[in-house]
């Protein structure tokens, strides 16, 4: 394609639709236009240009709004039907296959064909983030297309414009003016704080040009954005994890290399309906109990620089906090939520050692569900030997215990309890409410006496560096809706012709009422003639039109 | 404007083009390529460094992975309640004595059970490799070990040569084994 040379001797890149000195309308399609078409100027759209490579062709396709338009459409359906079926983390499944397995099984082939496309995991399925991806593609190439034109057209505009650009603009006056009407109109203008520029018989006002950036500052804003969210998948930028941690226990603190986390306990406190609380006392007799605090207290360890995992030995305290709903641990960076609980977990149990016929006791003894030992010895010289420990007792396999899980949900102890009366010892297999003796009938057992329990924790462990560039990006974001919402890019032509008389056109992007208002002052404070405005006249006469019709 | 003017133009717009769009599927492949690996183990790969850690096992004696350059180890993550776990321990005795004298190293690392679970345990299967347990859950952390069993194979170098979860045959640890084992 090649250059297009306006009337006035200007050279346009081609696909421009009014030229960029004189507003001239280039094609026929335009000169026959009431009014000029001015979203960008009538500059070319820098893709419709050229669109020979296959870069140019791919360049093209992403330049085009309905494009982009097209990819937020197929991304909403996509995020809508990954609504339908549960993502896979609130399925009661934690390896691939389990989970693939339980679609299949709950869902049916729907399922079966829900996971196979990714969307029991949609927001990081390939093809999902590639969608957005191409979005991200397209804001950057449709803006870059679409600005640079803009932008030099609107630093090379000229200040005298072709009648029939001024003709076909939607505020338009013509009539007579005096001698000073141009001189009077820029007082005006100026007053108004607008910037004016004159060039022999005319002049250009504009103001408030940085509002035509608006659109493109929002969408550099939500590129950084997306290149946020983008950052969030790379190693070391988000964290969200889940710790259990049990009264007592001292744990690792997942993707946070070198910090180990103590539970010193778990307290839950709901409100008592007495005293300051007497108020609450209603809402208590109506709903049953109502939780007052969920707290979690624990000790902060750092294993010292240099020190390997597993090397617990020289830990150095960081801190004791208590970690509360809605108060986190905040700590390099990190943060320690409280986000679940569980309570009353077995900890220890206690038995009595009993004669099972006359009912005398030998002692008592308590085993730590949690770390039991081997040996209980009793005042008596008697002993009760722990021969195996399962936690959570699931039933025999080949004769021998089986443990489901290593808490101890419902412990089992195999026992050989020695006393001076039975020297040989008895052996005895003991679960709750339940005891074997394999080894024919025994004198003694071990009575039930009690127990001791402990909660666990449930804490996320959080991190998100990407936080301050989702930050930015929201904010950048906002500044170009605000600069394109509440700014208007407002521009006045005025002309005087050799025989005295007034061309005038105006201009905005928006709010043409507050374009008007400005203009009545301008008028009356010059004297200029009377404007119309354009559209309007259009509206009416097209709806005139229609009355007659009907 | 020439026509060489013209051309000039015309290349450096195709290259400018070109370098945009490249950037840009660059960094949705980087995208999409860390969020499909990172399912299972996320920081660890093959190939990658085998973290470094010291644990003390049932004897008292300290294992520190590095020391253990210049041989293959052979790295079982386990818990008493783990069927397959369970099954696979005798296998991997047997096969440790096979290859103890040709540079494999055994190391069995418990999930944070107590002392008395896993030496019952081992005295019960009369394990000859040593055992020890992770009590904090910090090498398994660093190792973002999920299900169990799961074993690292750690080559001479140091580097992870495989990451195997879900139960071995004496077959499969044979095979391990060797693949590990120093030239």
């Amino acid at each position: 394609m090649d250059k297009l040379i306006c009337k006035c001797g200007h050279e346009n890149p081609p696909g421009t639709v009014l030229c960029e000195s004189c507003g001239r309308p280039l094609n026929e399609q335009e000169q026959n236009k009431q009014l000029a078409d001015m979203r960008y100027e009538g500059t070319a759209r820098r893709s419709q240009t050229y669109n020979k490579s296959i870069i140019d062709k791919i360049w093209n396709f992403f330049s085009s709004v309905k494009v982009g338009v097209g990819i937020i459409i197929v991304l909403l359906i996509a995020a809508a039907l990954g609504t339908i079926l549960p993502q896979k983390q609130y399925v009661p499944a934690t390896t691939e296959a389990d989970i693939e397995a339980y679609y299949t099984d709950i869902y049916g082939s729907v399922g079966t064909v829900y996971h196979a496309l990714g969307f029991h995991d949609l927001y990081n399925s390939f093809w999902f983030i590639g969608l957005v991806g191409m979005l991200a593609i397209s804001l950057i190439i449709a803006s870059l297309d679409r600005f640079v034109p803009l932008y030099r057209s609107l630093k090379n505009q000229r200040v005298l414009r072709h009648s029939s650009f001024m003709r076909k603009q939607r505020i338009l006056a013509e009539g007579p003016g005096d001698t000073d009407t141009l001189k009077k109109a820029e007082e005006k203008l100026a007053d108004l704080k607008y910037k004016v520029s004159t060039d022999k018989n005319g002049l250009l006002a504009e103001k408030g040009r940085f509002s035509r950036w608006g659109p493109y500052v929002n969408h550099i804003g939500l590129i950084i954005f997306l290149f946020g969210v983008m950052l969030r998948m790379m190693p070391g930028f988000y964290v969200d994890e889940t710790l259990w941690i049990r009264e007592g226990e001292t744990r690792a603190i997942p993707d946070a290399p070198g910090y180990v986390l103590e539970s010193k306990g778990f307290t839950l406190e709901t409100y008592t309906g007495e005293g300051e609380e007497e108020k609450f006392g209603e809402a208590i007799d109506r709903v049953g109990t109502v939780a007052k605090n969920y707290q979690t207290d624990v000790v902060l360890y750092k294993i010292p620089e240099g020190a390997l995992p597993g090397d617990t030995a020289d830990m150095e305290m960081v801190e004791e906090h208590a970690i509360r709903v809605n108060q986190p641990f905040k700590f390099d960076g990190y943060a320690l939520y409280q986000m679940d609980f569980q309570q009353d977990e077995l900890k220890t149990m206690s038995f009595a050692l009993q004669n099972k016929e006359t009912g005398e006791s030998r002692g008592d003894l308590t085993i730590d569900l949690v770390n039991p030992e081997t040996n209980y010895e009793l005042e008596d010289g008697s002993v009760v030997e722990l021969l195996g420990y399962y936690p959570d007792f699931s039933g025999f396999e080949n004769g021998e215990p089986q443990t489901a899980t290593p808490l101890p949900k419902n412990p089992g102890f195999l026992v050989k309890m020695t006393t001076p009366d039975t020297p040989d010892g008895e052996t005895s297999f003991i679960t709750i409410q339940n005891t074997v003796e394999p080894l024919g009938d025994n004198d003694y057992k071990l009575a039930f006496q009690g127990v001791e329990t402990r909660d666990a924790s449930g804490l996320t462990v959080r991190k998100d560096r990407t936080l301050p560039i989702l930050g930015l990006g929201g904010l950048i974001f906002m500044i170009g809706v605000a600069q394109g919402m509440y700014f208007n890019h407002r521009r006045f032509w005025i002309q005087q012709q050799a025989d005295g008389s007034i061309l005038l056109a105006g201009h905005t992007n928006k709010n043409w009422f507050g374009l008007k208002k400005d203009l009545d002052q301008v008028t009356e404070h010059a004297s200029l003639p009377a404007y119309r405005d354009q559209q309007e006249d259009m509206e009416a006469q097209e709806k005139r039109e229609g009355e007659q019709l009907t | 404007m020439s026509t060489e003017k013209k051309r000039n133009k015309k290349k450096n717009r195709t290259i400018m083009r070109s370098v945009i769009l490249l950037l840009l599927v660059a960094a949705i492949g980087y995208t999409i390529y860390n969020s499909v690996t990172a399912d299972e183990v996320e920081v660890l790969k093959v190939g990658d460094p085998a973290p470094d850690f010291t644990l003390t096992d049932l004897d008292g004696e300290t294992h520190k992975l590095s020391d253990y350059k210049g041989q293959g180890v052979f790295l079982n993550f386990w818990g008493t309640w783990c069927e397959p776990c369970i099954k696979e321990m005798p296998a991997m005795a047997n096969q440790y004595e096979v290859y103890e004298d040709q540079g494999v190293q055994v190391l069995a690392v418990n999930i944070a059970q107590s002392n008395f679970e896993v030496e019952t345990f081992a005295r019960q299967y009369g394990l000859n490799f040593p055992i020890a347990i992770d009590r904090d859950k910090s090498v398994m952390t660093a190792y973002n070990i999920r299900p169990l069993p799961t074993t690292m194979l750690v080559n001479p170098q140091g580097e992870i040569q495989r990451i195997v979860t879900g139960e071995m045959t004496e077959q499969d640890i044979a095979g391990f084994m060797e693949e590990i084992k120093p030239e």
